[in-house]
């Protein structure tokens, strides 16, 4: 059982918020580092209270740290040696294996996000306006105490209209599938994988294999962390739009096009394989039924789904593709930024995207195995393409639809994302955290 | 690919690093070329020429980063790795007992590997003056980098790693750390200096539809006499 009053709230529950900021840090000497990290420690919310809390309960801090951080904090080398080589290299030296290349090119990354000078981030959350300037003055104001320790770039999150679903820039409606922990009281919705066993995302717990996994030391700051994968990635808004429209005549066309592309419609949510040919605002919101499906047995040439959808690459949902889908799993955190882009209305050129971090126990066995398999990898079902959304495409955009008597394939112009932004980060437990403070 | 005797050849030893050049020849040469042909995933008959590719001595032509290590290139046999490491003494009967093993997983569930993409598995026991050795050859149609947690869960559900124990320098704790079992692979891994492919670039997927293609279109044929 998860030591829930030792784990930071983040990867566990979602506060009621609308607005978070990210604050990318930098540590100008090791003592304002220890300080920052002793102060906020004491609001920072642990799992235990943020899932009893109530609405005006608002302890909603978390802080993650890269390996440049911990270094600057004054952890030892023997104990930064034990570290796993991907967090130890970070994100941006592996963009190549991810297949970050071309415009997504970490050259091209935003917010100094590949700085060697950026130690740690503070994700505020807050449930509205209000609330966000209070917490975000609150910093600034502390930061004006502690000089050595500066903000190197800041990214405010804020869902975008319209309001009555979850959704990003593309309008495409979000929070479907998420893991569930075992031991948490939580049954998973019928058709979603079963409960994971706590150590696939939490350091110092038994993993799918029934082991634990040699943790980095030591222990007393390691257990109860978990490692944080940030990927910023730009939407193109009037990229999407004009694709929906170049191969869709009608409004409802357009739809059939955009869910062809998830894998799931647009404003609902509902699955192609349960509903391949219209949006059903009922399944798509019915938890017992959009995730009950499969596609080896239900639609195994993808002529509901295709084989190259988002959702079809990213859970693929079928044995002969993985035995082991249940350990390629992370925990989804995040939200949009920039301005909404109203329907009808050119694209503006205004940044606008999701920024994202994917919580996992293992970097290279989850995160880098999405995005440089599943999402990026051009021989997946030998389709030659790479995931519409997760993946990193360079310039032209082509995307197989299985269709009768011949597959279609369709084609863009542009690429509907680009990465602009990634990086590690380690989230340690509370006493984690008191550790790090307490490093001489 | 050949028009009026021009031939494009576009030679890709990994998806970065790609040189382009047109060459005037009656397309008889090629066969005499020891070079690969068109290797990029948009040429769609790559398998009707069969093809050689000479590989350097490290294994590959460039270092390209995995998740775990340089990336062995796909050659004109696809990807594929050749492990041979030393048996420990008295273990060979043990070894020869794990193949009839591997044949009742297969036979049970015949599915139960084709996350691995595989095409086809050699092992073979030699011994040629230094003693008792396992040789592991696979050929795959995805590099090894990318499945291989898949590969680690499959050979523990399938008895495979049982076969491992009885290999000399398999790590003891290789349950837990990936990163052991992967460098095991690594350092007995003898990349081939030489692969030729007689239908390069076919995938193992595309040879079966293929042959289901065949055979349905011959039914087919039948069901109009």
């Amino acid at each position: 059982m998860l030591e829930l009053e030792d784990v930071q709230h983040y990867l566990l529950t979602r506060p009621h918020a609308t607005i978070a900021q990210y604050n990318f840090i930098t540590f100008c000497n090791a003592e304002s580092g220890r300080k920052w990290v002793k102060d906020l420690s004491d609001i920072v919310g642990n799992a235990k209270t943020v899932m009893a809390a109530s609405e005006t309960d608002m302890r909603w801090v978390s802080l993650a740290f890269t390996f440049n951080g911990l270094r600057k904090l004054g952890l030892n080398e023997e104990s930064l040696s034990t570290f796993p080589e991907p967090f130890r290299q970070g994100m941006a030296a592996r963009a190549a294996m991810l297949g970050d290349t071309g415009i997504n090119h970490p050259d091209n990354w935003e917010d100094k996000i590949t700085s060697d000078d950026l130690h740690a981030v503070v994700i505020l959350f807050a449930k509205d306006q209000t609330e966000k300037d209070r917490c975000i003055k609150t910093h600034d104001e502390y930061l004006k105490n502690n000089p050595g320790v500066e903000v190197l770039s800041s990214l405010l999150l804020e869902a975008v209209p319209p309001f009555d679903y979850v959704h990003e820039h593309f309008g495409y409606r979000d929070r479907i599938t998420t893991p569930v922990i075992e031991g948490m009281s939580i049954e998973p919705t019928p058709g979603s994988h079963a409960p994971s066993k706590p150590g696939e995302f939490f350091l110092g717990y038994p993993d799918e294999t029934g082991n634990i996994p040699a943790q980095p030391q030591p222990e007393e700051f390691s257990k109860n962390g978990s490692f944080l994968a940030y990927r910023k990635m730009r939407e193109h808004v009037g990229a999407f739009r004009d694709f929906l429209k170049a191969n869709g005549k009608t409004i409802e066309e357009q739809e059939l096009v955009a869910a062809k592309l998830m894998g799931r419609w647009r404003k609902t949510g509902a699955p192609l394989v349960l509903s391949p040919d219209k949006d059903d605002r009922e399944l798509g919101f019915d938890d017992k039924r959009n995730n009950n499906f499969d596609y080896e047995k239900m639609d195994p040439h993808g002529y509901a789904c295709p084989m190259g959808s988002h959702m079809r690459r990213m859970n693929v949902r079928d044995n002969s593709v993985s035995r082991i889908q249940h350990r390629r799993l992370i925990i989804r955190r995040g939200g949009t930024y920039g301005p909404y882009l109203p329907e009808d209305t050119a694209d503006d050129g205004a940044n606008r995207g999701i920024a994202v971090f994917g919580g996992c126990s293992d970097l290279a066995r989850q995160f880098e195995f999405l995005i440089s398999v599943w999402a990026n990898d051009p021989e997946f079902h030998e389709l030659n393409e790479r995931d519409p959304f997760a993946g990193s495409i360079d310039g032209p955009y082509e995307v197989t639809i299985p269709k009768r008597p011949i597959k279609k394939k369709l084609k863009g112009l542009n690429a509907f994302t680009s990465v602009t932004g990634g990086a590690y980060f380690f989230l340690p437990g509370i006493r984690g955290l008191k550790y790090l403070a307490s490093l001489k | 690919m050949i028009e009026n005797g021009t031939a494009e050849l576009n030679i890709i030893w990994t998806h970065n690093f790609i040189l382009q050049f047109n060459i005037t020849l009656h397309p008889i040469k090629f066969s005499h070329l020891f070079i690969q042909t068109n290797m990029s995933d948009n040429s769609k008959n790559a398998w009707a020429m069969p093809a050689a590719l000479a590989i350097p001595k490290e294994g590959y032509f460039k270092v390209e980063e995995g998740r775990y290590g340089p990336i062995f290139p796909k050659t004109p046999a696809n990807y594929g790795f050749t492990v041979i490491v030393k048996v420990k003494p008295g273990r060979e009967q043990a070894i020869r007992e794990y193949g009839k093993t591997i044949e009742a997983a297969v036979k049970d569930s015949p599915n139960v590997l084709a996350p691995l993409k595989l095409h086809y598995l050699r092992w073979v026991l030699f011994d040629v003056g230094s003693g008792l050795h396992f040789m592991y050859q696979g050929i795959f149609d995805t590099d090894f980098d990318k499945y291989l947690e898949d590969a680690i869960a499959l050979f523990n559900s399938t008895g495979v790693t049982t076969v491992f124990t009885n290999l000399e320098g398999w790590p003891d704790d290789w349950k837990t750390n990936v990163s052991a079992v992967t460098k095991f692979f690594r350092e007995h891994q003898r990349p081939s200096f030489l692969e030729y492919g007689e239908y390069p670039n076919a995938s193992s997927d595309e040879i079966k539809k293929a042959l289901k293609l065949k055979s349905a279109f011959s039914d087919m044929l039948d069901e109009m006499q």
